[in-house]
């Protein structure tokens, strides 16, 4: 190639390089050798990749791969390592599993170990709606679970169960199920705005009126009590203690009370363990608001265990 | 003779209108409907342009000052495609910045068509396809004449190429934003987006082919060994991913030809020789023409240039898999994958080093020639992130990498550093020379654009390995009593200061960018700015004199 101008070869001055003695446009190459240390790094790197098809599955056959002289493969890999943190959890889960949820509390290690599975599996599957904190959302009407307003009852059992059998969830006999009527259209007015008053003036916010008392007594107190203390046997929100769940404004309580959404809950038979729906009640049962079984004992009304 | 052409063009583009508006009539959904009033816009204009003999294009290139006359090389289709270049890259970086910040600042997703989503494709297409696509077939056009001293094989062609290609442009970044997508990344057009790329590339192949066919040198120069592999590969590339079953012919929607896994082998298959033969072939080909014309030096070693080349072309192309390690694909494939990518180092680097190397003897340039350093600092980017490439393909790296926006950082050290920097080095090469001036307006103002668009690559890439390998270790993180430690939302919030860092650096590389659209246009315009010169030793007229002696002291001559 090289040949066909040999008078194009000449000694390059600043680097005593002889050039190939091809031209184009003002471009010459030089005749430099390739870098002793790039080219040993080159076939280093090739013997590398041979020694690792030889270890690892590398070469297709007929019906597979080969499978590698260390026997290593991905899902092999991922099978031991979560057999030996099952192994590892083992021990504790076993005892989780044998132990009844009103016990829980008097051994407070497992317990300890039981808010520390709730808190992870937590994380994975309940902070899409809940958030990080467990704060909820009033926007989107996620409870808030750090504090001590529970509408289902905040006892360890009372959150197995909502978690368990969800809230909401149709064809399910067992979920938690309350209805919220809508009443557009059954109110007047008047009547609405009234009644809105009065909720508000049940923690405080507002003038109540004889009108507003009046219509609370003939259609909300019936579920949310007499006082607005709510009903934790039909899911009733407490409307007395200035926590919300979808709002404190008027114009959220009266969208509330007109054309009313409720929220739903997934039930977690089924897609999680019974043991991990054990430590996640343990978790949110820690944030905060958690209810001794001795207090739902003493409050005859709330027997949340058997009637969802 | 010339009014026949003229009505045969005019009767062309009536029947593309009148086409476009039978398919606005039928289509399937609105996307389609849009796309066919773009292309029936734009055939309408070119009707009236062809019956009313209306040049707007000369028009045009007046506005742009494009020096007027025959050149000796078919020169008009470049300049236009150095403007392009600029449009796009300009155009690119800003919507770059835009969705650096919406990931900073999830507010700024204007919905439905400014969300992430959307705006993502715009960037990554517009960069790499707009602007770094304009910049290779702008180059390689002057690249293809020069070393084989022959105009252009057809140059009617060739104009259909680069109009072609902006339509392309129009349609994909169009598409995106009207949420027209196959939801492959890097190859998001649908299919009747991919058929018309299809026609422009093989037009644009035969053009190159035929130039190199034509040339007047006995032997191809490496830039064009370079050129070549681009375009037939990436024609390859395009045609094998972009497979697919068109759900009706007037409407927008396609089903791959492929599913599940093997979908997924030849989108990676595609998406990672799109990185290696347009990202890396393509630029290395222009780094193989204008390194060593600015640097007025020969190529370093001929040798070196043959076996990286032929070593880098074979490897390349089986490294894809290490985009799936840890997925549904076979152990087998992810093996082969990860070693032609260790295997691939080496071959990578040979450019860099036929790059840098060529300083030999005119090192001293980088002190004084900003083009020079701009080219020194993308090879060394290039050299970077060819290491920091074969490095995640390792599995064990790559499981703590993948996912993360290490991998981010790892593809914009590369995109900045090396496509941008060398594409601006180039740019500033050919625009006095295509435009007939004697220098840029201002040498003074390329140094501020490097220095601008270095510190905001190390802004951008620092702050995305810190990013990358917090949100990996994060991920992993198992407590003692075993379980995980952090949730998705709390690696999130981790980043935030992170992604401030980078929509910054973004925003230095885009303000050195926008130095250059103004450097260029007063090149363009013909002026030179009166600047001192980057180097110039210093002259001090006070010592400037001999030393006034006595005769009895002055020292005698031995």
């Amino acid at each position: 190639m090289a040949n066909k101008r040999p008078t194009g070869k000449r000694i390059d001055e600043p680097t005593g390089t002889e050039t190939v003695g091809h031209e184009w446009d003002g471009i010459e190459e030089l005749d430099t050798p390739m870098p002793r240390w790039w080219l040993w790094t080159f076939y280093l790197t090739i013997v590398f990749a041979i020694g690792y098809v030889i270890a690892f599955p590398a070469w297709p056959m007929v019906d597979k791969a080969t499978e590698g002289v260390l026997g290593w493969s991905s899902r092999g890999q991922l099978a031991k390592e979560i057999s030996a943190a099952d192994l590892a959890r083992q021990g504790v889960r076993d005892r989780l599993a044998r132990i009844p949820i009103e016990r829980l509390p008097d051994d407070s290690a497992l317990m300890a170990q039981a808010v520390a599975g709730g808190n992870a599996a937590f994380k994975v599957n309940c902070v899409q709606c809940h958030g990080s904190g467990a704060a909820g959302s009033q926007n989107l009407g996620y409870p808030n679970l750090n504090d001590d307003d529970w509408l289902w009852g905040g006892d360890l059992r009372a959150i197995e169960y909502t978690l368990t059998h969800g809230i909401r969830q149709a064809g399910h006999d067992e979920t938690r199920m309350s209805i919220m009527p809508a009443f557009e259209g059954m109110l007047e007015p008047a009547q609405v705005e009234a009644v809105v008053s009065h909720v508000l003036s049940l923690s405080g916010k507002a003038e109540g009126s004889a009108l507003g008392a009046q219509v609370f007594a003939d259609n909300c107190a019936v579920c949310h009590g007499a006082r607005g203390e709510g009903s934790r046997e039909f899911g009733a929100p407490n409307l007395s203690d200035a926590i919300w769940l979808r709002g404190s404004t008027r114009e959220d309580i009266r969208r509330q009370v007109l054309t009313p959404r409720l929220g739903m809950m997934p039930k977690w038979e089924g897609r999680l363990d019974p043991v991990t729906i054990k430590m996640l009640a343990a978790y949110v049962h820690s944030l905060g608001g958690g209810e001794d079984f001795v207090e739902v004992a003493e409050d005859p009304a709330v027997e949340v265990d058997e009637q969802p | 003779m010339h009014a026949e052409a003229a009505i045969g063009r005019t009767g062309l583009w009536f029947a593309v209108l009148i086409v476009s508006i039978l398919v606005f009539m039928t289509a399937a959904d609105s996307g389609f409907a849009a796309h066919a009033v773009i292309v029936g816009i734009t055939a309408f204009a070119l009707m009236a342009m062809s019956a009313a003999r209306f040049d707007p294009l000369g028009k045009a290139q007046g506005f742009f000052k494009m020096p007027e006359g025959p050149s000796k090389y078919d020169d008009d289709v470049i300049r236009w495609g150095v403007i392009a270049t600029m449009f796009w890259g300009m155009a690119g970086l800003l919507v770059g910045v835009f969705i650096a910040s919406q990931l900073a600042f999830p507010q700024l997703n204007f919905e439905p068509y400014l969300n992430f989503g959307r705006v993502r494709p715009l960037h990554t297409s517009a960069v790499i396809f707009a602007f770094g696509g304009n910049a290779l077939i702008a180059t390689s056009f002057y690249v293809v004449q020069r070393t084989c001293r022959t105009q252009l094989a057809f140059p009617a062609l060739a104009r259909f190429v680069f109009w072609g290609y902006q339509m392309f442009i129009v349609l994909a970044a169009t598409g995106y934003l009207l949420g027209i997508t196959q939801s492959k990344e890097y190859a998001e057009p649908e299919w009747y987006v991919d058929l018309w790329l299809t026609i422009v590339w093989i037009a644009y192949g035969a053009v190159f082919i035929g130039t190199i066919i034509r040339r007047h040198e006995p032997h191809i120069y490496v830039a064009n060994w370079f050129y070549l592999a681009f375009i037939v590969t990436i024609a390859m590339l395009h045609v094998v991913n972009n497979l697919a079953i068109p759900v009706s012919f007037v409407g927008s929607r396609s089903y791959s030809a492929f599913s599940g896994v093997q979908d997924a082998l030849t989108q990676w298959w595609y998406g990672h020789n799109a990185v290696g033969f347009f990202l890396t072939a393509g630029f290395l080909a222009m780094m193989y023409y204008f390194v060593p014309k600015q640097a007025e030096r020969p190529v370093y070693s001929y040798r070196l240039s043959i076996i990286h080349f032929w070593s880098l072309i074979f490897l390349y192309i089986w490294a894809g898999p290490h985009h799936l390690h840890y997925t549904a694909l076979p152990d087998w494939a992810q093996t082969l994958g990860m070693v032609f990518s260790v295997m691939l180092w080496m071959p990578s680097w040979g450019g860099m080093i036929n790059g840098l190397m060529t300083l030999n003897g005119a090192w001293d340039k980088v002190r004084t020639d900003p083009i020079i350093r701009m080219m020194v600092m993308a090879l060394a980017f290039y050299g970077m992130s060819t290491f920091e490439g074969p490095m995640l393909s390792i599995k064990s790296v790559n499981s703590l990498s993948h996912y993360t926006d290490w991998t981010i950082g790892h593809v914009h050290s590369g995109a900045l550093g090396w496509n941008g920097m060398i594409t601006f080095a180039c740019m500033y090469y050919l625009v006095p020379r295509l435009w007939k001036r004697e220098r840029m307006y201002s040498l003074r103002m390329i140094n501020w654009h490097f220095w601008l668009a270095t510190i905001g690559i190390v802004f951008y890439a620092a702050s995305m390995w810190v990013a990358g390998v917090t949100q990996g270790l994060m991920w992993r993180e198992y407590g003692a009593d075993g379980y995980l430690v952090n949730s998705f939302a709390d690696t999130v919030a981790a980043l935030h200061p992170m992604y401030l860092m980078r929509a910054f650096g973004g925003l230095l590389y885009l303000s050195g960018a926008a130095i250059m659209s103004f450097n260029v246009w007063m090149t363009l315009a013909g002026r030179l700015r009166e600047e001192a010169p980057m180097s110039d030793a210093p002259y001090d007229p006070q010592a400037d004199h001999p030393i006034v002696q006595s005769a009895a002291t002055a020292v005698p001559a031995e």
